[in-house]
């Protein structure tokens, strides 16, 4: 009993795995997801070896100048090359969206499952405080956060993966109903294996691919969030570079350095569409209906 | 219908009351003496003390809640530190502006999200499908604040159709008021549409796998009539309540919106509010959207039980 309750998950498990990993090569919008995130990733990386300029350094004889063989993105209102200062961005956007999801899994993970698995009056409790942090929308939620806690980017991650674990608290709790009553759980059960096992053992590895897919959607949703958050001035504080800061200082030069406005966004929407494309794409190679 | 909604409405007490204190929690996040806070530049020990008496801040943390909650269910959610005005006066001064900008978005998101999605389901697998896809996904993508910032350039800077930014009340001038807002509008309705439209294909692609569609077709109904009155009424179940709960994040994207178009409402209420350190505004912006989101799940509950049979069965 206790044999096949430990080896048949697991087994199932790895073919499950193996199977949508096949079908996630073969989907397409998730092979483009993925090449995206593996531009910006590696951007992000080697920075300094991708920048052309340093990104805080200030020229005032090349203020907002349009894009040129010296300056490929142009400069901004104090001479600073755009397109150096958009890769060392890319680092703060890609860390706010990973650490602020991996926040959001820590605290979020652990109450869902202790929700599902304990029950009673365990769950109501967890249940019920995650719906009052859940009505309140997820961006006011992120401001109210960072405003309270002080502007600054460690705060914004803060903010953002504070407001997003709910959804990670709701997604765990109902995997964890669902994986909860299969056999091999009450088979666990009646052997005596304690309860942290269990969960570590055999709820954790199989309410596994829906958070996956949910933290990869949501890595872009705090991607966005993190640059609403810097072009409110409630992220990264200048001078450090962050795409929305750069959004917000170039808003006030539309007319004249439209430039300035332009590459930000393209970046955040292209990191952002990785995201989603690769996020669909592990839903469908996921599902078991897939077959 | 009524003994339904009267159990929702028993349901979401606790979770309103779970709500009160939570936003009555954040301001104990406040780092420091929250007097400090409130004193701003009038630190002198006689001032403190008498914000210290005035805001009870010398009382157990419970004894606070119950002065606030107290004040709450009467209507007072204090004080604006930077105005003087009451919170109540001057979220009611903003919300209509929102709710105008959130109306007229989801009206722009309803036109565009679902005949594409219907469009996108019929011709499943076509050209018109992919494109369907990628325009959705890439509305899902922009941020919103960045596509404001490239239709100011465009249509205001470069076209000067419309006005970069500013507003005008409805009630003086109609038509300067739809010319300063229809940009907004279009900018925060993109994202819906975008949730709409996936909404609305993956709903029409379910309901035309049915029986009924497949009955009515074997009948030899014709395709459009199969399409609007068998399957469209029929996903369009889901699709309303979605597109009411969407309302609820139409208060969020405002913050952006209104910050890039410079509208003087709720969004840009509670981004002013976090740089003036006016945390009493910040308080009752997040009570109010908390309870207008909770107002709209009951809403999305109600539509659903209205148009569903099986439940109201």
């Amino acid at each position: 009993m206790a044999d096949a309750a430990t080896t048949l998950p697991t087994f199932l498990g790895l073919r499950v795995r193996s199977r949508a990993g096949r079908r996630l090569l073969r989907h397409r919008g998730a092979l483009v997801g993925g090449i995206l995130i593996a531009l910006f990733l590696a951007l992000s990386v080697a920075a300094p070896l991708f920048a052309t300029h340093d990104p805080m350094a200030t020229d005032w004889m090349a203020v907002r100048k349009a894009p040129s063989e010296a300056h490929w993105m142009g400069t901004d209102e104090i001479g600073r090359d755009v397109y150096s200062r958009l890769v060392w961005g890319a680092r703060t956007s890609l860390l706010a969206g990973v650490v602020s999801v991996a926040f959001a899994l820590a605290v979020g993970v652990p109450l869902g499952v202790l929700a599902g698995y304990a029950g009673g009056w365990t769950d109501t409790v967890i249940s019920r405080c995650n719906e009052a942090v859940l009505s309140c929308p997820f961006l006011i939620l992120a401001i109210a956060f960072a405003a309270f806690l002080g502007p600054s980017l460690t705060n914004a991650m803060i903010a953002i993966g504070l407001s997003a674990a709910p959804i990670f608290v709701r997604l765990a709790r109902g995997q964890t109903l669902v994986v909860k009553s299969e056999e091999y759980v009450d088979g666990a059960r009646a052997v005596g294996i304690p309860h942290p096992r269990i969960v570590w053992r055999y709820i954790l590895p199989n309410i596994f691919p829906p958070l996956l897919v949910q933290a990869t959607l949501t890595i872009a949703t705090a991607i966005i969030a993190e640059a609403s958050l810097s072009f409110l001035g409630l992220g990264q504080q200048p001078p450090d570079p962050s795409w929305g800061s750069m959004l917000s200082t170039a808003k006030n030069f539309i007319t004249h350095a439209p430039w300035m406005s332009v590459w930000p966004g393209v970046a955040i929407f292209l990191v952002v569409f990785g995201f989603n494309l690769l996020g669909d794409g592990l839903r469908d190679a996921l599902d078991p209906r897939g077959d | 219908m009524l003994a339904y909604f009267l159990r929702r409405l028993v349901g979401i007490v606790p979770t309103l009351v779970l709500v009160s204190i939570f936003v009555f929690v954040l301001q104990l996040m406040l780092p420091g003496d929250p007097a400090l806070a409130i004193a701003g530049e009038e630190r002198d020990p006689e001032s403190l003390a008498f914000i210290r008496e005035k805001y009870h801040l010398n009382e157990p943390i419970w004894v606070q809640y119950g002065y606030w909650i107290g004040g709450v269910l009467q209507g007072d959610l204090g004080i604006s530190l930077r105005t003087s005005i009451p919170v109540t006066d001057l979220l009611l001064q903003k919300l209509p502006v929102t709710i105008q900008l959130a109306l007229m978005a989801i009206a722009i998101a309803l036109l565009i999200g679902i005949p594409m999605g219907v469009l996108s389901a019929i011709h499943r697998g076509s050209a018109l499908d992919w494109l369907a896809n990628v325009i959705g996904l890439s509305g899902l993508s922009i941020p919103n604040f960045w596509l404001g910032v490239m239709l100011i350039m465009l249509v205001s800077v470069q076209l000067g159709w419309l006005p970069a930014s500013g507003y005008e009340s409805p009630f003086d001038d109609p038509v300067q008021n739809l010319k300063t807002m229809i940009m907004p509008a279009f900018v925060l309705g993109t994202g819906i549409a975008a949730t709409m439209m996936r909404h609305t294909r993956s709903a029409m692609l379910e309901v035309l796998k049915s029986d009924y569609v497949r009955t009515a077709r074997a009948k030899g109904v014709r395709e459009r009539f199969v399409i609007m009155r068998h399957a469209f009424r029929n996903a369009l179940i889901p699709v309303v309540t979605i597109g009411t709960l969407q309302l609820g994040e139409l208060l969020a994207g405002a913050v952006l919106t209104e910050q890039v178009f410079t509208i003087p409402g709720f969004g840009k209420q509670i981004v002013d509010a976090v740089f003036n350190r006016d945390y009493a505004v910040v308080q009752g912006v997040v009570l109010c959207s908390s309870l207008a989101f909770i107002a709209l799940n009951l809403a999305a509950d109600m539509a659903y039980f209205l148009l569903n049979p099986r439940i109201r069965a």
